[in-house]
């Protein structure tokens, strides 16, 4: 008889022994993932930016400093004293629009307009959408019917061009716009919430609590929602990225942001005209725009592989 | 087969329906007086109380659907203030250029979009996947009216003066025309429905030019649509590829591969005929999906080049408040997006027997 080897059971206190949760995975997935980490660097610094704005911008954003410091049509181009540009002209990082104004700055405000959009305008699709499809899934039957169906409406429009024609009853501006997106965008929670509940309702868990005597209400705020929120994050943080597009796209078309509001998007549609002379003006707030947007998309990826836990090695 | 086509397309009817009402509704929740909106400074008394006996805005509102899908079903779309004319008329007019527009922005984005994905899927992990996807990642996130621009930018403006440049919008360059099929093929005295027809196809600048053999009208048509398709093209594009090549990796990871591989077929063969093959049903969904997409970026890319279709006329539909345009728009494009999502769905049964059995 030869001897066992002896068998290390993990110790209460040891570290093998603490079990993982979802959130602790979560996190150490993304930080593996280098997309993740791109994204989330480029969120950060989209972060910093907007809370920082009035500390970064070295202008008011929408005073006409231009016209004040005699700058002419032809001295809109960018001005940095570090790159050789004439020491007596007033430095401006981006150089000035139109009217005068420091681009610079507005581009860093901004960020604040675009980030706040973004994350208010999926905020109110989630809470609006995942309420209707976890009631529609809890429910069943014709409630589950009537609300899908009205969703599988609101699907069948291409989302831009509904909410250009939400926009139109209810009147140009950045509030209406992002309501428009907001109001279109209800359907996709609404069905990830839905196909959610279903699944997690049969389970034992939740037949457990039933059993227990958990009122529908408790069952489904207390044991269903908490486990059906993971594929809404990945979803949402997707939907932040379309958002920020579908709003500025609106913006631009004139119908979102209003001047002098410094918004990516209406920057953009303001000074479009200006490309043959100016491209700076469009350049750079494009560029600021699809970086946020990028973000945004590769943080949503880097999500869903992290929270997908086939895809866990 | 016959009854999975025809329960599809019964199902599509309830949505059909709900989209008249989102838009009728939409209609109704316009602020303000649809008579004075319509009719502006001609509103007097009685003018709206002939203009509201005419639309049935004195009925309840039951009623005024009922009427609203009576003048659908005639075709009748409403009238455009700014244009005094049927909303259908001004459609007919503007939908050749969209259509243009979208359907050659989305056979590049097929085109590419499948392509670039197979090579990414078979080359894992090598510079090409690693580039066509962080190019993927940044086409999905830049929007389409700024690169656009910056298209025209690069192509009207930095490369002026190389055989590269590209014109900055419009649909065909001053002093270029393309005759009408009417007149070429010598129908100039055709009515009718049919004259519809041939003035439709005929406003198609590439397709008319293309069979009536102007070849110097097709060769413009064509560099006037390149940059507002590539701009419009790119975000399918992206999808396209990232879902051809994740779905790919995903079917070569089967047996059936290593089978195919083991008897000595080609890789070829065994990525195209095999793999691809299997791979290609959530591609189809994609490409369907992704018109919405297209109708929706059509507004910003018409905007910015100066194209006169239905997405330039939505947006000055909206700054004019001309809502019949609007509204009538919105009907379309969205009827459209389904029935072509429908033929996608169909399309399911002819690619993947498993569906049509079921």
């Amino acid at each position: 008889m030869s001897a066992l080897p002896p068998v290390v059971l993990p110790t209460e206190n040891g570290p093998a022994a603490r079990p993982t949760s979802l959130w602790t995975d979560t996190r150490r997935n993304i930080l593996r993932q280098r997309v993740a980490q791109v994204g989330l660097l480029l969120l950060g610094m989209l972060l910093v930016v907007a809370i920082a704005a009035p500390l970064l911008a070295t202008n008011d954003p929408n005073a006409p400093v231009g016209i004040n410091e005699g700058l002419k049509a032809n001295q809109r181009g960018p001005c940095i004293h570090l790159l050789g540009c004439a020491p007596d002209r007033p430095q401006h990082l981006f150089g000035i629009d139109r009217n005068g104004r420091d681009v610079y700055s507005r581009v860093i405000y901004g960020a604040r307009v675009s980030l706040l959009v973004g994350i208010a305008t999926v905020g109110f699709a989630i809470v609006l959408g995942s309420l209707l499809g976890s009631v529609a899934g809890y429910a069943g039957g014709w409630l589950d019917n009537l609300i899908m169906r009205l969703m599988d409406v609101l699907l069948a429009f291409p989302s831009l061009i509904l909410a250009i024609a939400m926009v139109t009853v209810l009147g140009p501006g950045l509030v209406n716009a992002a309501l428009a997106i907001g109001i279109v965008a209800i359907p996709v929670y609404a069905r990830v919430m839905r196909a959610s509940v279903l699944s997690i309702k049969e389970r034992e868990f939740v037949v457990a609590s039933r059993a227990l005597g958990e009122s529908s209400r408790g069952l489904l705020l207390r044991r269903i929602l908490p486990n059906a929120l993971t594929p809404l994050i990945v979803v949402g943080t997707l939907g932040i990225a379309g958002a920020i597009l579908d709003v500025a796209a609106l913006s631009f078309l004139g119908l979102g942001a209003q001047p002098p509001l410094a918004e990516w998007g209406s920057m953009i549609g303001q000074d479009r005209n200006q490309l043959f002379s100016d491209p700076h003006l469009i350049i750079v707030p494009g560029i600021a725009l699809s970086l946020s947007v990028l973000g945004f998309n590769l943080l949503g990826d880097g999500l869903r592989d992290a929270l997908d836990p086939r895809l866990n090695r | 087969m016959l009854r999975f086509v025809l329960r599809r397309v019964l199902l599509t009817i309830p949505v059909l329906l709900g989209i008249v009402f989102v838009v009728f509704a939409l209609a109704r929740l316009l602020p303000g007086d649809p008579c004075v909106a319509a009719l502006q400074e001609r509103a007097t008394p009685a003018q709206c109380a002939v203009f509201n006996a005419r639309y049935g805005l004195d009925q309840p509102i039951p009623a005024q659907f009922w009427i609203y899908l009576t003048d659908l079903s005639h075709g009748d779309l409403g009238n455009s203030i700014s244009q005094s004319r049927p909303v259908a008329e001004i459609l007919i007019e503007r939908l050749p250029v969209t259509i243009e527009l979208t359907l050659f922005a989305l056979t590049l984005a097929t085109l590419f979009g499948i392509t670039l994905g197979v090579i990414s899927a078979s080359r894992r992990n090598s510079a090409v996947d690693v580039g066509t996807m962080v190019g993927a990642n940044i086409g999905v996130s830049t929007p389409v009216f700024v690169l656009g621009l910056i298209l025209i930018w690069i192509f009207a403006v930095l490369l002026k003066n190389t055989p590269f440049v590209l014109p900055p919008g419009g649909r065909l360059t001053a002093g270029v025309d393309v005759t009408p099929l009417a007149e070429s093929w010598g129908l100039t005295g055709l009515q009718g429905p049919l004259r519809t027809v041939v003035d439709f196809v005929s406003n198609m600048y590439v397709v008319n030019s293309l069979i009536t053999g102007q070849w110097g009208a097709l060769g413009d048509a064509i560099r006037h649509l390149i940059l507002p398709a590539v701009a419009l093209a790119t975000i399918p594009l992206s999808i396209i590829a990232r879902i051809t090549r994740s779905s790919l990796l995903d079917e070569l990871g089967h047996d059936y591969i290593r089978t195919a591989r083991a008897k000595g077929l080609g890789e070829r063969g065994v990525i195209l005929r095999h793999g691809l093959r299997n791979a290609i049903l959530p591609v189809v969904t994609v490409i369907g999906l992704s018109l919405g997409g297209l109708l929706a970026g059509a507004v910003l890319t018409e905007s910015i080049f100066g194209l006169s279709g239905i997405g330039k006329m939505i947006s000055d539909g909206v700054f004019g408040r001309d809502y019949a345009v609007v509204q009538g728009l919105t009907l379309v494009t969205a009827v459209i997006y389904v029935t072509v999502n429908l033929v996608v769905d169909i399309s399911y049964a002819f690619l993947d027997p498993r569906i049509r059995l079921q």
